[in-house]
């Protein structure tokens, strides 16, 4: 009986869950994020800024060259063809915190340079070989074909032999 | 310049993977109460407050004044800071910058983090570009995949290399009572064979190749807190306090997709300045303790040749050498450092406590077998920034 009364003592310790909660936002992308996506969606063209100062063509397109802090106002375009620059293949599960779906697993995850580019596009690659899908490894773009005007209108990059 | 700060005291909880006995508040609370019992302090005599955490990991984003009755700030200035990864270690260059500048003589650092409250994974992404980086990223773990896949292909670094960096940290953690993981099952072990078996072992699941389960830091929750006084009363509280010498931080790139991979220009830019600033010039033999933020193996030894302890490529030969073993010439992490223990907002004020403790001498079982004069800490963060604080035993002059 004693042993009973103390376990009664000993509550169970408690978590309280948010629930499904969910907050939708609109972003705002500007004049150089939305050329990018409208470009991409009609188009199935990718366009990066070029710094007047450095040279240098960053994908996404953006205002401002961070490094010599000038405007860009020159769009440029860049294949959709480039070299891995840094990759993974991706085997534990999660949940995305944008769709509440689990990744599916395992899959490839690359930043991607793409010839014309001096950044890098992140994003799928469908390749999870480590023999082949590795650093310099030469990828495309895989367009989806209903597009919306969002980065996942490129479905994934797939391998160039 | 600024007043002469040190570190008088330091206090911390016990790494968990889950403290359902407390909420936020009560953690943070057990923290403060823990450093100010070490500096021998009351919450009276605290002037102010620099509190930080990742809001997105509890869904809190008023924990300035939410976490009011636990911090002890109570009708006290409260400052929160926040920069992702790098939360603790900008909390307390918040804390030494709001001593140095004379107005409060007493300042409490607090960093803390109840990782067991969402997915970690999951709010890392949060804390990404919603346009352009979230819909693909993969968490800390896929980033840091990454990089280590630049490093390994630039070197020719093995999977051993990054084993070997895990054995080193897990193997100091056992030292450290606050540490989150122990494996005691590694003691009594070598060296070459537990990195055999790290390397060849099927229950060290792969996570993102080429990481595993052992290259990678596990998720906490803990509290840490600092405190932080001006040269007015900082011998008066503690009889070795810990000079603050040199601070810098470096923020880079804002999308993923820019960062440089072959190195890390924020940390090598950071620990250059701070160096200069204190006269080190060759920071390996001058350094005598290290608490780095690395929270994944192979950072373990790119980022050592980033600040400058060796040459590019060279790090897995400073690691083979022992060289940062406890008993080597320069012991990093005695702690267990961050891939045994990590409340993400807390885990870069600890480096900065871990390494003013080696310098008060108060490390205990974790205490470096060598006079301290220089310890470093660092903290990292997000899209690859870099905070670097440089303690001594010397009051600057």
């Amino acid at each position: 009986m004693e042993n009973n009364a103390q376990k009664k003592d000993e509550q169970e310790l408690l978590t309280v869950s948010s629930g499904e909660m969910f907050q939708p936002y609109d972003w705002s992308v500007g004049k150089f994020g939305s050329k990018f996506l409208h470009e991409l969606k009609e188009n199935k063209k990718l366009f990066g800024s070029k710094c007047p100062k450095c040279g240098r063509v960053f994908i996404p397109p953006r205002k401002v060259c961070g490094q010599c802090y000038v405007a860009m106002d020159e769009f440029v375009p860049v294949s959709d063809e480039g070299e891995v620059y840094v990759c993974a293949i991706i085997q534990f599960g999660f949940v995305d915190p944008e769709t509440g779906k689990q990744r599916p697993v395992p899959y490839g995850y690359a930043f991607i340079k793409l010839d014309g580019a001096d950044t890098c596009l992140t994003h799928f690659v469908d390749s999870v070989d480590p023999e082949k899908f590795k650093v310099g490894a030469r990828v495309r773009a895989v367009f989806e074909e209903k597009r919306k005007g969002s980065l996942m209108d490129i479905k994934h990059f797939e391998l160039v032999d | 310049m600024g007043k002469r700060v040190a570190v008088v005291g330091f206090g911390q909880t016990k790494g968990r993977s889950s403290r359902k006995d407390v909420n936020g508040v009560e953690i943070i609370n057990e923290a403060v109460v823990a450093a100010l019992a070490d500096a021998e302090l009351t919450i009276d005599d605290i002037d102010a407050i620099v509190i930080g955490n990742m809001d997105h990991f509890e869904g809190i984003n008023y924990v300035d004044s939410w976490s009011v009755e636990g911090s002890g700030g109570v009708m006290k200035p409260i400052f929160k800071v926040t920069t992702g990864g790098t939360t603790g270690t900008t909390v307390a260059m918040c804390a030494y910058y709001h001593a140095a500048s004379g107005m409060f003589d007493r300042v409490l650092a607090i960093g803390w983090e109840k990782n067991s409250e969402s997915d970690t994974t999951g709010a890392i992404i949060t804390a990404f570009d919603p346009v352009w980086e979230r819909p693909n990223l993969g968490g800390a773990i896929a980033g840091l995949a990454l990089e280590a896949s630049k490093y390994m292909d630039n070197y020719e670094v093995t999977e051993r290399d990054g084993a070997r960096v895990a054995v080193r940290e897990r193997l100091h953690a056992l030292n450290n009572p606050y540490a989150h993981l122990h494996q005691e099952w590694m003691k009594g072990m070598e060296v070459d064979q537990l990195v055999e078996l790290l390397v060849t072992s099927e229950q060290n699941q792969v996570l993102a190749y080429p990481l595993r389960m052992s290259d990678m830091c596990p998720r906490s929750d803990g509290a840490a807190a600092v405190i932080f006084a001006s040269e007015d009363v900082a011998e008066k509280i503690a009889p070795i306090p810990a000079w603050m010498v040199a601070t810098a931080n470096r923020h880079n790139f804002a999308l993923a997709g820019d960062v440089d991979m072959d190195r890390n220009t924020t940390m090598a830019s950071a620990s250059k300045a701070a160096f200069e600033k204190a006269g080190i010039k060759e920071p390996l033999k001058e350094i005598d303790v290290c608490e780095l933020y690395l929270p994944y193996s192979y950072a373990g030894l790119k980022w050592m040749e980033d600040l400058g302890f060796c040459g590019y490529g060279e790090g897995p030969k400073l690691l083979w050498d022992g060289v940062t073993d406890m008993d080597g010439e320069l012991p990093v992490n005695p702690s267990g450092g961050v891939m045994s223990s990590n409340a993400i907002g807390a885990t870069g004020l600890i480096r900065v406590g871990e390494a003013a403790i080696q310098i008060m001498g108060k490390a205990g079982t974790r205490q470096v077998p060598k006079d301290v004069n220089f310890a470093l800490a660092t903290g990292f963060g997000g899209c690859y920034w870099a905070d670097v604080m440089l303690l001594g035993k010397k009051k600057p002059a």
